[in-house]
């Protein structure tokens, strides 16, 4: 009897017909775009006309979208990593390591010795769809970005967590110049990263190794940067793609009459059980009275040529697209463009200003005005009169159409901005973090992966019946969804109005949490180019109950904003780039690697005509003045700087290594005293940095725990690699208590990673590792404890030494804690007498690593500012008692901190937050109450492995222009 | 800590009190028990999407997803307009560990404001001394009773997970289980008094009940669940896992919440003895454990009068499993209880594992994926799947995760 297997994927359905000695006489490989129920009917059809006399097989489904099928057709189901692995025993024996990339899934198989099977979480995002994301974001078809990647020639670090953190890396790349080849190589990369970082877990890939699925089938240099990451040249069978497919033959084991197949099939999805939202339209009449409503807001047009005294030119050069808006005396519109920014801004604006300039030779622009990502390049480029920051430029617009808005959101292609306003001011700022930027990419991602462009399958679901709720979670999240309501048998219809609702849902109740729908106002204005999308619009009215503005022009906001912020400035005449000068005006970018300190950010230098140079990408002002950048007023620096002074050193009753990560760099001078006191050396791990991540990134057991916590795995190899024999990090479930809070805890990670260290760290294995769990709260008892700890291994010490040891440890700590104070008394000093703003840049004692921040400091002392940190100002605020649970140490100072500066008008407070930080869940909405109550504006700043600090300045700017 | 509406005995006589679900066997009969101390209690068993919404709207979405599914069960229940919103107070547990969940009662009060409900009272229940309400006390009778309760709980649900997949008339397990529950509450509604022999007496009888259910053993892939408390026992929380896995074919062995309890009594002492502390608290501990340890034989001493009945195995035992896997001082959360109990499953035969967290649980970092690759070189035939839960983890994800688990689980079975 024949077989049959099928694999129904995320994207594509596979399948094979096997004969009686297991030959494959039919196979197909075919994108099923959301259409399960008709294309597998279609394939049986195409099996049974191949094989006319052929009625029953052994049939058995695998696939992630294929368990419901499955029970609908009564045809048993194999899970897909299961098949691979009966197929890969049958059909290549001899294998030890199969990786299989599928549309969103990644496995890596061990098939030797204790045998083992893995698969992604549900956080670590897709990798065919992946790829496809990115390819789409660099105009390529994959298959293009295969081409391309094999020309690289060298690779950008890229986050490989999820899809999301990675455009985030990709977008700045493109935007500072870098090529395609490097970047689509770099992609490639990523991928590998993340399969071997999340999957390996630990264990070594070793033996054979064999390359199956889409991904790996059709890139061959994919494949390239697998063999360069392990070391080994990796093969791709023959059939590569169909190894689930012919798993599931194999495995099938009951005979299935190939006509109640199908028939089962047919009825599959006509019960279809998923949860629905009401309809965004239910009639055409709606439909024709939503778009009347939403015409009302526009604005004049004129044409350019005809126009007459001054004008004003307006620019928003955004992450992704380039906006430019010409307006009259009268704010009409002469001219408007809005184009893909191509990866540089730079060419798009010089052709736009050739248009203009020809269209209307005599033009008097009078002022001109920059906005967005590509501000500073643009200003210095063209001489643009002013560059001003987004949400200025957005509120100056949105005013226009509505004089009393009290609440703009604007969701564009990568970036979600809502400003809350109050008495004509802007007083409350949301963006999006980097973990949930479901924005207008997001929609134009999905519609691509199912095969529409985005205006028809929006279309699509305005008049669904039976909208799928899809939540409210990042794209990672969101590819699972879609996946179930597939499974589910909703239609693309469906589909589109969820995600079309999901996006929405995403920016009301990620982004800005109101505490009610009321707290929005009733006033308000919605653009972007999102907007313009009816379908968001009407689920956004529906979601809050409220009917909005979106202005005919939503996607050009940001132009006009800038337009009119440029007419406000009353000039006569622009210093824009004169018609002549644009004709022998020229502009060459090269990339290079910042070599003046251990962030090497990629900077682009831009060299324009005459020789004027700008340099972008910079975090600090090195690369530009060539001089360190001024660090006198940052207490990041300085924090560094005094834990740099505790040097290595050999002792002479032997010497224990320390790894440089969480609690460790607020702990450090009371351990370094202590082991010093006694005669015991101390050795440290090297500062953080990329390579250092990497090198640990194998072992990392949780894919979803903090990114400080990751970066401990490096540090410890570190140490192991640099010979260190004893390596001391304990655990800790208390910490210090600061002032009066309710407890003293670390938190759990904080707490007992050593015991991750110990158990997942191979290398660990060869080295006394001292991880006992020890209470320093308890300055009476713990010397003991350390005594017990130590005097096995270091027989000389005495309980005497080690209770002189604490004394002098302790006094270290506090004497380290007031440095910082004084530190901070002076910073403050100095600021106010040079009229500077102060930033107090709170987070946790870890936060001041630079692989961890990112620079941040820098960046924010780079705006003339001074930075001082939670725990220089905590001891200045009277004791305060917040709505919640004050119980983990790192917080009363926090709280204290928020709580200091609502009296203190030159303050203002950001907190830093790692990704996948639990208890930051709770101190946020703290901070933000305190602070609000203070009539401060709350600034976070969530910041993971990833690099991309665009997001992160306008931020900064933001709230800086509140002021 | 900021003041909170206090539970006064004014309160205690009108008002009403909604208790989320958790444990769904010993939930049920501690309604009962607490009616019986005067508390007009309800536990919510509401569970629509709505609850889930109400959570998402109410608590930060970075909270783990047992405070939003907690707070958004009581918000969508006062929403409800089924309860005098002016007459109800709410109940919730603190554990004062360092986990999130110490801090559920300060995001639910928030949640409350936010919601239009300022009004509403919260009941800490918590060993701590955390916070008091003159109108709710955690007295000793009922601190017994309430054992009781949950041994009684441990003791039906494990009866019920042993016997259902091999019973020879359908439904006759859970038949006998809603008779107990019913029984056992009654009695302790009734029973003024209480004593340790009434307990002892119970459990016997129930055990030697469930003996008779005529059972058919035929091999069955035996699946162990572990995980942080909520997910683990809450079938809101784990997508309907016992179901699913009862589906499947399988036997589920979930174990009980006796040894939750005895671990955070002994998490006292064990920080005594890592850290050093004051020696009256480490006498009333060890009496209070040392009372909690009576239940915990009770169980064990009736299950092993029958061969066919796994017993649960003794906390000391399981303390001693993990020694060099994890230390006794990792505490937060179900801390280094979790890891022990994965390696008690392995070693009662139920080495295929469900580790159940929610999506970015802290503890469980440590204590569950971080300690996958210690017990699998110390039991290779370990077959553990982490699952995470979150409103939108889908479930087809997670079950096919877990169907990847059974499917290497099956191959092992005698065919």
């Amino acid at each position: 009897m024949y077989r049959i297997g099928f694999d129904i994927g995320s994207t594509t359905l596979k399948c094979v017909v096997l004969d009686e000695e297991n030959h494959i006489i039919f196979s197909s490989y075919d994108r099923h775009l959301s259409q399960i129920k008709e294309k597998s009917i279609e394939l049986l059809g195409k099996i049974k006309a191949q094989f006319p006399n052929e009625k029953k097989y052994l049939f058995a489904i695998s696939g992630s979208a294929g368990m419901g099928i499955s029970d609908s057709a009564s045809v048993p189901f194999v899970q897909e990593v299961y098949a691979t692995r009966a197929s890969a025993n049958k059909f290549l024996p001899g294998s030890d390591v199969i990786i299989e990339l599928g549309g969103e899934d990644a496995k890596i198989l061990f098939l030797q010795g204790s045998c083992e099977v893995r698969m992604n979480g549900s956080c670590a995002g897709g990798t065919g769809a992946f790829i496809d994301q990115m390819a789409t974001l660099l105009k390529l078809t994959p298959t293009e970005m295969n081409e391309y990647a094999a020309k690289h020639e060298r690779i950008y670090t890229i986050a490989s967590r999820c899809g999301v953190f990675a455009k985030s890396d990709v977008q700045p790349l493109l935007n500072q110049g870098a090529n395609k080849y490097d970047i689509s190589a770099s992609i490639f990369d990523a991928v590998v990263n993340q399969t071997i970082g999340g999957l390996a877990q630990g264990r070594v890939i070793e033996g054979n190794v064999v390359y199956l699925g889409g991904p790996l089938t059709f890139f061959s240099t994919l494949r390239d940067r697998f063999d360069v990451a392990l070391g080994k040249r990796g093969t791709c069978p023959e059939n590569s793609l169909y190894y689930v497919a012919l798993g599931a033959a194999i495995c099938a084991d009951e005979v299935s009459d190939i006509d109640a197949v199908t028939e089962g099939i047919r009825k599959y999805s006509s019960d279809g059980q998923f949860n629905t939202l009401t309809p965004l339209f239910t009639s055409e009449k709606d439909y024709e009275e939503f778009t009347a409503r939403h015409k009302k807001a526009t604005v004049n047009y004129k044409t350019l040529s005809d126009a007459s005294g001054k004008v004003y030119l307006g620019i928003d050069a955004g992450s992704t697209t380039v906006k430019t808006v010409v307006i009259n005396e009268e704010e009409e519109i002469l001219y408007s463009t809005y184009s893909s920014n191509s990866g540089n801004p730079v060419p798009v604006i010089k052709s736009i200003l050739e248009d203009i300039y020809q269209k209307k030779p005599d033009i008097s622009i009078a002022s001109c005005a920059v906005t967005g990502y590509g501000e500073d390049i643009v200003k210095n480029a063209f001489g643009v009169d002013y560059g001003i920051v987004e949400t200025v430029a957005h509120f100056t617009a949105a005013k226009k159409f509505m004089p009393d808005v009290e609440f703009i959101i604007d969701i564009g292609g990568q970036d979600m901005k809502c400003f809350k306003i109050k008495n004509g001011v802007i007083d409350n700022i949301y963006l999006n973090e980097a973990c949930s930027s479901g924005c207008g990419s997001f929609l134009q991602t999905f519609a691509n992966a199912l095969g529409y462009d985005i205006e028809e399958f929006s279309k699509k679901g305005l008049f669904a019946t039976r909208p799928v709720d899809l939540g409210s979670r990042c794209t990672v999240f969101m590819n699972s969804s879609v996946k179930q309501a597939q499974k589910d048998g909703a239609t693309v219809e469906d589909i589109s109005a969820g995600l079309s609702t999901s996006v929405v849902k995403n920016a009301i109740y990620k982004v800005i949490r109101p505490s009610s729908k009321d707290a929005l106002g009733k006033r308000i204005v919605v653009q972007g180019g999102t907007f313009l999308n009816d379908a968001v619009l009407r689920a956004f009215e529906q979601e809050m109950g409220v009917e909005v503005v979106r202005p005919s022009i939503a996607a050009l906001m940001g132009a006009y904003g800038a337009a009119l912020y440029a007419k406000s400035k009353k000039c006569e005449k622009s210093t824009i780039i004169t018609s002549k000068a644009l004709s022998s005006f020229e502009h060459t970018a090269k990339t290079v690697n910042c070599s003046g300190c251990t962030n090497n950010c990629l900077l682009t230098v831009n060299t324009f005509d005459g020789g004027r140079r700008f340099i972008s990408g910079n975090r600090c002002e090195r690369p530009v003045t060539k001089k360190s950048p001024d660090d006198s007023l940052n207490l990041y620096a300085y924090k560094n700087s005094l834990l740099k002074a505790y040097k290595n050193c050999e002792g002479k009753l032997g010497t224990v290594g320390i790894p440089m990560g969480l609690n460790m760099l607020e702990l450090y001078p009371f351990w370094h005293k202590f082991f010093t006191t006694l005669g015991i050396g101390v050795v440290t791990s090297p500062s953080s940095s990329r390579a250092l991540y990497l090198k640990g990134q194998a072992t990392i057991p949780s894919d979803t725990v903090c990114f400080p916590a990751k970066l401990l795995h490096g540090h410890i190899k570190e140490l192991c690699d640099m010979g260190v024999k004893t390596i001391f990090y304990p655990c800790m479930t208390y910490n210090f208590k600061d002032f009066n809070a309710d407890n003293h805890y670390n938190c759990p990670v904080v707490a007992y990673y050593p015991e991750v260290i110990a158990s997942n760290c191979p290398e660990i294995e060869k080295v006394d590792f001292i991880y006992d769990y020890i209470g320093i709260h308890r300055k009476n008892d713990f010397p003991k404890k350390m005594y017990g700890i130590l005097s096995s291994r270091f027989p000389s010490v005495t309980l005497s030494m080690v209770k002189d040891a604490c004394d002098k440890a302790y006094k270290e700590r506090e004497a380290y804690l007031s440095l910082v104070r004084k530190k901070g008394e002076e910073i403050i000093a100095r600021a106010r007498k040079e009229g500077k703003h102060i930033i107090v840049l709170s987070g946790r004692p870890y936060h001041i690593d630079g692989e961890i921040n990112h620079g941040i400091d820098k960046l924010i002392t780079s705006f003339n500012t001074a930075l001082i940190t939670e725990d220089s100002i905590a001891h200045l605020s009277e004791d305060i008692h917040p709505g919640v649970l004050d119980q983990w140490t790192y917080h009363s100072r926090l709280y204290r901190a928020a709580n200091y500066i609502t009296t203190q008008k030159d303050m203002d407070l950001v907190q830093l937050v790692s990704f996948g930080c639990g208890v930051d869940a709770i101190t946020t909405d703290e901070v933000r109450t305190i602070l609000e109550k203070g009539n401060k504006i709350y600034t976070q700043i969530k910041i993971d492995e990833i690099t991309n600090l665009g997001a992160v300045k306008i931020r900064l700017r933001s709230l800086l222009a509140t002021l | 800590m900021a003041d909170h509406i206090e539970f006064t005995k004014e309160m205690k006589k009108s008002y009403t009190i909604l208790a989320p679900y958790m444990l769904e066997t010993q939930f049920d009969m501690l309604g009962d028990i607490m009616k019986s101390f005067g508390y007009n209690i309800v536990i919510l068993k509401n569970r629509s999407e709505e609850v889930v919404k109400d959570g998402l709207m109410y608590v930060h979405n970075d909270t783990c997803y047992p405070a939003l599914l907690v707070i958004g069960q009581m918000i969508h229940a006062l929403k409800s307009g089924e309860y005098d919103v002016d007459k109800t107070a709410l109940m919730i547990t603190q554990t004062g560990g360092g986990c999130r969940a110490s801090n559920y009662i300060h995001l639910l009060r928030k949640a409350l404001v936010k919601a239009g409900f300022p009004q509403v009272p919260v009941i800490s229940i918590n060993l701590s001394g955390l916070e008091k309400n003159s109108g709710f006390s955690l007295s000793l009778p009922l601190i017994a009773r309430i054992m009781a309760c949950l041994v009684y709980g441990d003791v039906l649900m494990l009866l019920k997970n042993q016997l259902t997949p091999y019973e020879v008339n359908k439904g006759e397990t859970l038949k006998k289980v809603e008779e107990w529950k019913r029984k056992l509450s009654a009695s302790l509604y009734a029973n003024a008094h209480f004593s340790l022999g009434n307990v002892y007496k119970n459990i016997d009888r129930i055990v030697s009940d469930f003996a008779t259910i005529e059972i058919k053993k035929t091999p069955k892939v035996k699946v162990g669940v572990v995980g942080e408390i909520y997910v683990k026992y809450s079938s809101l929380g784990n997508n309907n896992l016992e179901e699913f896995l009862a589906s499947q074919d399988c036997e589920v062995m979930l174990p009980g919440v006796m040894g939750f309890m005895l671990f955070k009594v002994d998490n006292r002492l064990e920080d005594i003895k890592l850290y050093g502390g004051n020696p009256a608290k480490k006498l009333v501990c060890t009496i209070l454990f040392n009372f909690f340890k009576k239940f915990e034989k009770a169980m064990i001493d009736s299950f092993s009068r029958y061969p066919q009945f796994t017993p649960p195995m003794p906390y000391e035992h399981t303390k001693k499993n993990v020694t060099g896997v994890i230390g006794h001082g990792n505490k937060m959360g179900e801390g280094w209880l979790l890891t022990g109990e994965m390696i008690d499953l392995v070693q009662m035969g139920y080495e295929n594992i469900v580790c159940a967290q929610p999506f970015g649980c802290l503890p469980n970092h440590i204590c569950g994926k971080g300690m996958v690759r210690k017990i699998r070189e110390l039991y290779p035939d370990a077959n553990i799947v982490p699952i995470d839960y979150d409103p939108s983890a889908t479930r087809v994800n997670q079950e096919n995760r877990i169907k990847l688990m059974l499917s290497i689980a099956k191959e092992k079975l005698p065919q």
